[in-house]
């Protein structure tokens, strides 16, 4: 593979995860949480691992947010540290 | 405390990273996995089973106990969340909104209401109120029967392609959960009751097991296809192909379920009365 494109979305994946975890608002937390599973959905991808790639993408970067987001909905938004 | 937390991440981090530099490689020729356990499968996966996809003969039939426990996981993740966040109020919150549907005007009354039975020109909605949007409904309504296609044929076609009943699975739950995102959770349970999802969670598990325990009746192991081939016009090899469709089938319903329970008690912090 092109090692450009794997440094590139490496480097997006320690972003997102340190993002995830740094800000404030929850609701970004969970997108971010998405877009850093997106991330590793390609990274398996890029690795030949096709079926780990597909369950990434469909239960990390799709169910799994819409549950954060449906559970930020219910509870509050503000983190409290 | 927080200092104290951070230095104790760091030092777990840094072990960790440190004993993956033990690791052979990616793509090591020379690593023990790529020595014999690897050629194995791959030389002879396609004859024992009939299965091309080698990823799924692995995890369906070679290491199918593994798969069956990660299955009843899953099955626990639902029931715990039940447990956890389920309540059965008594009181019910008197009053409610309502769309009037020809016009469009939304009525919210204090106390409890008797609307016309089976009247078509009410239609009960949310307390937190949603904006009725055309746009929304009629796009999903186009997408879900589409998506679910998609499940069906992701599960069914795991022996070929990428995929498989965990896959398919969260796509049919997604496809609900869609579904209660553009209607509301009252018309999604009017569909599928809590009752049927908590059956569907069971079912599923119930069905692999249950394969395991008909191919021990038949004097193999416990969850070895090959003996489906007493039950069925099959040869032994085109029986474990059969096998393990028949347990992604059984996968795919209790991940659906529990995907499709979660959202309910989620959504609705348990009440199970109004969600996203």
């Amino acid at each position: 593979m092109i090692w450009q494109i794997e440094l590139i979305i490496l480097i997006a994946v320690v972003i997102c995860g340190i993002g995830a975890i740094a800000v404030r608002d929850l609701l970004g937390a969970a997108i971010l949480f998405g877009a850093y599973s997106f991330m590793m959905c390609l990274l398996w991808a890029i690795m030949g691992a096709v079926d780990v790639a597909f369950t990434e993408a469909s239960v990390g970067a799709g169910v799994s947010t819409v549950l954060f987001v449906a559970t930020v909905f219910r509870t509050s938004r503000r983190t409290k540290d | 405390m927080k200092t104290f937390s951070l230095i104790i991440v760091l030092l777990f981090g840094s072990l960790l990273v440190y004993c993956t530099l033990d690791f052979p490689s990616w793509g090591d020729p020379t690593a023990p996995a790529s020595l014999h356990v690897s050629p194995r499968y791959i030389e002879q996966t396609l004859d024992e089973t009939s299965v091309p996809n080698i990823v799924t003969a692995v995890l369906a039939d070679y290491r199918s106990y593994d798969t069956m426990f990660e299955t009843i996981v899953i099955f626990t993740a639902g029931v715990a969340c039940i447990i956890l966040l389920r309540t059965y109020q008594r009181k019910k919150q008197l009053g409610g909104m309502y769309r009037h549907v020809p016009t469009g005007i939304t009525l919210r009354f204090k106390e409890d209401v008797q609307l016309p039975k089976d009247s078509k020109e009410f239609e009960h909605i949310d307390l937190e109120w949603v904006p009725y949007d055309i746009i929304i409904k009629t796009a999903c309504r186009l997408i879900v029967p589409f998506s679910q296609i998609f499940a069906l044929y992701v599960i069914a076609h795991g022996h070929h392609s990428p995929g498989g009943g965990f896959q398919g699975g969260v796509i049919l739950g997604a496809s609900v959960i869609l579904f209660a995102i553009s209607h509301n959770l009252r018309a999604t349970l009017g569909r599928i009751s809590e009752r049927a999802v908590a059956l569907l969670c069971g079912l599923g598990v119930f069905m692999y097991a249950g394969t395991g325990l008909i191919c021990m009746i038949f004097g193999a192991n416990f969850l070895d296809y090959s003996a489906l081939a007493h039950l069925l016009p099959l040869s032994p090899v085109a029986a474990r192909s059969f096998g393990i469709l028949i347990i992604e089938i059984g996968v795919g319903i209790a991940v659906m379920a529990v995907m499709i329970q979660l959202y309910y008690n989620l959504a609705s912090a348990g009440k199970h009365d109004e969600g996203l």
